[in-house]
């Protein structure tokens, strides 16, 4: 909502400067996002007057002027214009070294041109930021005060543009404005009177509301009326300024009046020639597939949904919202019928919305419209189009009333106290709220008021709703600031999934891994790459055809970010997320994963250490990483040799405990990458937080007794031949389950397949630490041990020692 | 006894002449093994008379320590120069560089949420979450959003597919929907901290189509307005770790909450440095306000007995702010270079009693 000073001051008696205005605009809600004053920059610009103006010696088009500047003292300045009409005797405006020009933003120098030196500069309109005139420069009237800045001879408005919050459709016309400053006591509303124009004969254009009750529901009332004889001109200046500054084109005076009005009260106004009507006029819902030219000069078609404002002939409004091109005013019109009518907001809204209009009509008709403002809108528009287009009014014609909109609301100033810590008595409460325009009905012994709303104020229905205006108006600035009151010690707050993410987030930064956070969407192929692509799962309008799917893993995103790091000279790239990937469409069909990969090399070029390929192991690693930093029994997990077709077959596996999986990890899919468009190999692994049980609740937070014995233990190595295709796992639950007692610890510490073996075998090499706890071990202990070991081993494997 | 001392002589100047440890063992052996000269010697004094026994003995005795300890000594000096030696062998560069390690980093929407998650926890917030995916009851109808009214307009929302019975879900425009399933799931007194995803189909410089909201909300029967400015006052200078912030509560709109208000900060920008802190300008950094009765209502609760105020704030604008990140967009590029730059150490966990910012 634009508005200039002198607009407001017409509505506000005050003398306040315009920062005190604007401060208080926004600390009424109503948020200043910008004022545009050429009072301080034209500041420096002086009134001087040419004495002489002669030929450039060395130039046609140049003139060699003598400028007197007013200043006492100062010498005349010799200045080089340009312009054709720069001549002896005319006032002008004087731009002199070092003064900013606005159009260029450049500072004014000192110069030479052709030769001769020029002191300073006689402005344009433009060169000032005061229009686009630059056919000349600036004629000032003859008796202009010589010698003083032109901010004091020009009627320079300033131009204020606030934020409207969509519950305050009142302060879309700047009498809402004013009224709302007065309340603050930023000055007083100046009384409005808008006074009837009799209307000297009945109009041949008349007007019905629709047939049914869905279309007097849409349009409750419409006000017309017919002025003939009118000659639709220019409007006169102050008009034409007034719209310019605020960002508005005068189009002639018929449609000027209508904005006019339409940013003075919030009242929306639509003007027909008149003898371009076929018959009467009917507001009702459209036909659904009518058609009609805008005043946009676009074609719409309607719906069923849509208002239109029909004649005989068919559509010539689209209701609310744009008058149609065929019917509207032009130089030639003679007769106008105007429109002021009212109109269902959320219909205006979800036609607006459907035909992609944004009309100043529809801003105003889809917050709310005063309903009361039909007939005082029609008469201050009928005066102002007599005034500057002459001819003669009908009586009005006012087909149907304005809504029920009378409610009586009580406020009990207690109720400001409770909600905002404000100690008001009534007379504060009910001077802010009769400011606003509200009728105090009554008051009890208590104190209690009864209030009527203004009819301007949709907003108000509740009487909530008038302890925020009473809070408003009366300053948010001025409520006590009191701290939360609390335990005086805190206790813990964090869930135990919430504590389990955070460690397992850490964790992995600490293994080297960067955090990464990226979209909740993807491309719906690599979606469909990962397991998803549900279309219950697919935006309906995404922000871009690459992200246009929920993701059902993170993982697509962060191999793909890997690949654009190494696409930016990053190689080696070691990424994860922690977030939401998505199952289903239903709220909650989302788990909380850590995902990471890792691309390219385990490190950089080293003088001492080589780099290799990563691979499924490190994907392993990060993933029990995360795991164990996320409370999971690590020591309970198996491992199988089984993973989602994204994962490399005979390169991944899912690490479960009992049926359940915690996590997976592995190479990526060679033919995935492709889909990707992203270079191999990627070890990638999926932690599932949610999956990790919850630690058993303890009643305290002691540790179990540390047992260490004092027994030396004793490490003894196997080499086992078994079938390539047996797992290391089996080899090693089975030598630890030998004896469980005795057995500390089983470690791999080789494996060989090769040509010294029979093919599809493999030797693998353990390292079984016995621990005793009671005595040393004898050789016989330790023969025992060593052949349940081996009998245990070639048991679950069916291999057998190696000799 | 001339002998004795000559003996005493040579054998000296030959723990002096030995070079290496073999060599002074023959030394050693020669004089004072069982078949060395001193040793042969000793044997002589059988057949000394016994004053003559006691002074030779004694002389003998003093040249056998003498050579000894000569031997002694000469073998710690040999094995010292032997070390000294190898030392010098193994000499290396030291100004190699080391093995390389590489190091992670936190992002700064996870370092800022366990900020922000420090600070309220101390004011007694527990954390409560929510899903990305809502329906409409949840983000708009509780929130007092009523069907077709402008204000859903104010948030451009990503939809999902239409549904068998003809709704729509869609990615939650705010973290507010945790206030419904809060108060739907819990009685009052309520004070929760929401933090999480949040989308809006935009996208522009300022703007993501995803980025991280936190939600504060306090149900009870007694907390007002006055109570929420304390809240915000104290949140705001315990996370940019400034005192007396300047604070403006502007009057506002928005659907869920009645009187409403936009909270900007003091600033300065003073050479293109933004401070937070007093200074000439204001920085809008979040929405508040009462919470609704209707929205109240929706959750079951009686607004004539309970009451309360609920807030909303941008991770990464608070983020931006206190670290000086310049474009919000760049949070989301998983730029490793910025990764590194704006990120933080795994072990940079923000505490109040050891300061929150690094």
């Amino acid at each position: 909502m634009k508005f200039t000073l002198s607009w407001l001051k017409e509505h506000l008696e005050t003398d306040a400067p315009l920062e005190a205005i604007t401060d208080r605009l926004t600390m009424l809600g109503l948020e200043v996002e910008g004022v545009t004053d050429l009072r301080s920059t034209l500041a420096p610009f002086t009134v001087a007057e040419v004495l002489t103006a002669e030929k450039h010696p060395d130039a046609d088009k140049l003139r060699l002027c003598t400028v007197r500047t007013g200043t006492e003292g100062e010498a005349d300045l010799q200045i080089i214009c340009g312009a054709p009409n720069a001549r002896a005797g005319i006032k002008v405006v004087l731009a002199r070294p070092g003064t900013t020009i606005p159009e260029s933003g450049q500072v004014l120098k000192v110069g030479k041109i052709r030769g001769v030196e020029s002191r300073g500069m006689m402005c344009s309109s433009r060169e000032l930021g005061l229009g686009d005139d630059h056919s000349g420069i600036i004629e000032l009237p003859a008796d202009t005060p010589l010698g003083v800045s032109i901010t004091e001879v020009l009627p320079l408005d300033p131009m204020i543009d606030i934020a409207i919050t969509p519950n305050r459709p009142d302060c879309l016309g700047v009498r809402g404005v004013a009224r709302d400053l007065a309340a603050s006591g930023l000055g007083t509303l100046k009384p409005l009177t808008i006074e009837p124009v009799p209307g000297t004969f009945d109009s041949p254009v008349r007007v019905t509301l629709g047939p049914d009750e869905a279309d007097r529901d849409a349009c409750p009332q419409y006000v017309a009326r017919y002025i003939r004889g009118v000659k639709n001109g220019e409007s006169p200046q102050w008009v034409k300024d007034r719209l310019t500054a605020i960002g508005l084109r005068p189009i002639s005076a018929l449609v000027d009046v209508t904005n006019l009005i339409t940013y003075e009260y919030g009242r929306p106004l639509h003007v027909f020639d008149a003898d371009k009507l076929t018959g009467d006029i009917q507001p009702r819902l459209a036909t659904a597939g009518a058609t009609i030219a805008a005043l946009d000069d676009k074609d719409y078609t309607l719906s069923a949904e849509d208002v239109a404002i029909c004649d005989d002939a068919g559509p010539q409004g689209i209701g609310g919202i744009m008058g149609g091109r065929d019917t509207g005013c032009t130089a030639e019109t003679v007769n106008v019928v105007l429109e002021s009518a009212l109109f269902d907001p959320r219909r205006i809204a979800a036609t607006g919305r459907r035909l992609g209009i944004d009309s100043d009509a529809r801003y105003r008709f889809d917050r709310g419209v005063d309903p009361e403002s039909a007939i005082p809108g029609t008469e201050a528009a009928t005066r102002l189009i007599l005034d500057w287009c002459g001819g003669e009014a009908s009586h009005l014609v006012v087909a149907g009333a304005p809504p029920a909109w009378r409610t009586e609301i009580s406020l009990d100033p207690l109720q400001v106290l409770r909600l905002c810590g404000l100690r008001l008595d009534t007379a504060q409460c009910r001077r802010i709220l009769e400011a606003l325009g509200c009728e105090v009905l009554a008051e009890d012994a208590y104190g209690v008021l009864t209030v009527l709303r203004p009819s301007w104020r949709p907003d108000i229905s509740d009487e909530h709703d008038l302890v925020e205006e009473v809070a408003r108006i009366h300053g948010f600035n001025r409520i006590p600031r009191i701290s939360l009151p609390r335990d005086p010690m805190p206790t813990p707050v964090l869930t135990g999934a919430q504590v389990r993410r955070v460690a397992a987030r850490r964790a992995l930064a600490a293994r080297g891994l960067s955090e990464s956070v990226t979209w909740s969407f993807q491309p719906k192929a690599h979606a469909e790459a990962f397991g998803g692509g549900l279309p219950a799962l697919d935006l309906a309008n995404p922000i871009s055809s690459d992200l246009d799917a929920m993701r059902p893993s993170i993982l697509p995103n962060l191999a793909t970010a890997a690949q654009r790091n190494a696409d930016r000279g990053v190689p080696n790239a070691a990424l994860f997320e922690v977030g939401p990937q998505f199952h289903g469409g239903e709220p909650g069909e989302q788990q909380m994963v850590a995902a990471g990969v890792r691309v390219g090399q385990s490190g950089p070029r080293h003088w001492d250490t080589h780099p290799r390929t990563v691979d499924a192991y490190d994907a392993k690693a990060d993933a029990l990483a995360a795991l164990t930093a996320a409370g999971a029994p690590v020591g309970n997990l198996q491992t199988v040799a089984e993973a989602p077709a994204w994962y490399h077959p005979g390169r991944s596996g899912t690490l479960k405990l009992g049926p359940k999986v915690l996590a997976r990890f592995g190479e990526l899919h060679p033919g995935v990458l492709k889909t990707l468009d992203v270079k191999g190999p990627v070890a990638a692994f999926e932690v599932f937080l949610e999956a990790v049980p919850e630690p058993k609740a303890k009643p305290t937070k002691a540790r179990p007794l540390l047992n260490a014995s004092p027994f030396q233990p004793v490490e003894r190595d196997f080499a086992f031949l078994v079938n390539a295709d047996v797992s290391a796992e089996t080899l090693v639950r089975a030598a630890k389950g030998a004896d469980k007692a005795l057995i500390a610890d089983v470690a791999v510490f080789d494996v060989y397949q090769g040509e010294r073996l029979e093919p599809g075998k493999t030797s693998v090499a353990l390292c079984v630490t016995l621990q005793p706890t009671e005595r040393t071990l004898t050789d016989e202990d330790i023969e025992a041990v060593t052949k349940k070991i081996v009998a245990a081993v070639v048991k679950a494997t069916g291999g057998e020692l190696r000799a | 006894m001339e002998d004795l001392e000559t003996l005493r002589a040579e054998l000296m100047s030959a723990v002096e002449a030995a070079s290496d440890p073999a060599a002074l063992e023959e030394v050693r052996v020669s004089a004072l093994g069982k078949k060395g000269r001193v040793t042969a010697l000793m044997k002589a004094l059988g057949g000394m008379d016994p004053e003559q026994r006691k002074a030779f003995g004694q002389e003998m005795n003093r040249v056998k320590a003498a050579v000894a300890e000569a031997i002694d000594q000469r073998r710690a000096a040999l094995e010292a120069a032997a070390l000294d030696a190898r030392l010098e062998r193994e000499r290396i560069d030291v100004t190699l560089p080391v093995r390389p390690e590489s190091t992670g980093s936190i992002h700064p929407i996870s370092q800022t949420w366990d900020e922000v998650v420090a600070i309220f926890a101390q004011m007694g917030f527990a954390i409560a979450e929510g899903p990305d995916i809502e329906d409409d009851f949840h983000n708009f109808t509780a929130l007092n959003f009523p069907p077709d009214h402008p204000a859903r307009e104010m948030h451009d929302t990503f939809f999902l597919p239409e549904r068998a019975d003809g709704t729509r879900h869609v990615l939650r425009t705010h973290t507010s929907p945790v206030q419904i399933r809060t108060l739907l799931g819990q009685k009052p007194p309520v004070r929760v901290l929401a933090p999480g995803r949040t989308y809006r189909s935009d996208s522009d410089m300022t703007h993501t189509p995803m980025f991280h909201q936190f939600e504060g909300l306090v149900i009870d029967q007694s907390t007002h307005m006055g109570h929420l400015k304390g809240c915000l006052q104290e949140f705001v200078e315990a996370y940019f770790e400034v005192d007396n912030v300047p604070m403006r509560f502007r009057p506002s709109f928005f659907p869920f909450t009645e009187p409403s208000a936009e909270v900007d900060i003091g600033c300065s920008r003073k050479g293109g440095e933004l401070r937070i802190g007093a200074g000439d300008d204001w920085l809008e950094i979040l929405g508040c306000g009462m919470v609704h009765p209707n929205v109240l209502r929706a959750c079951g609760l009686d607004p004539a007995e309970y009451q309360g105020f609920a807030f909303g704030m941008g991770l990464e604008r608070i983020a931006m702010l206190k670290y000086g990140i310049p474009d919000l967009r760049t949070f989301f590029e998983s730029d490793l270079r910025w990764l590194r730059h704006y990120g933080f150490g795994a072990l940079d966990v923000p505490t109040l009693h050891g300061g929150l910012g690094r």
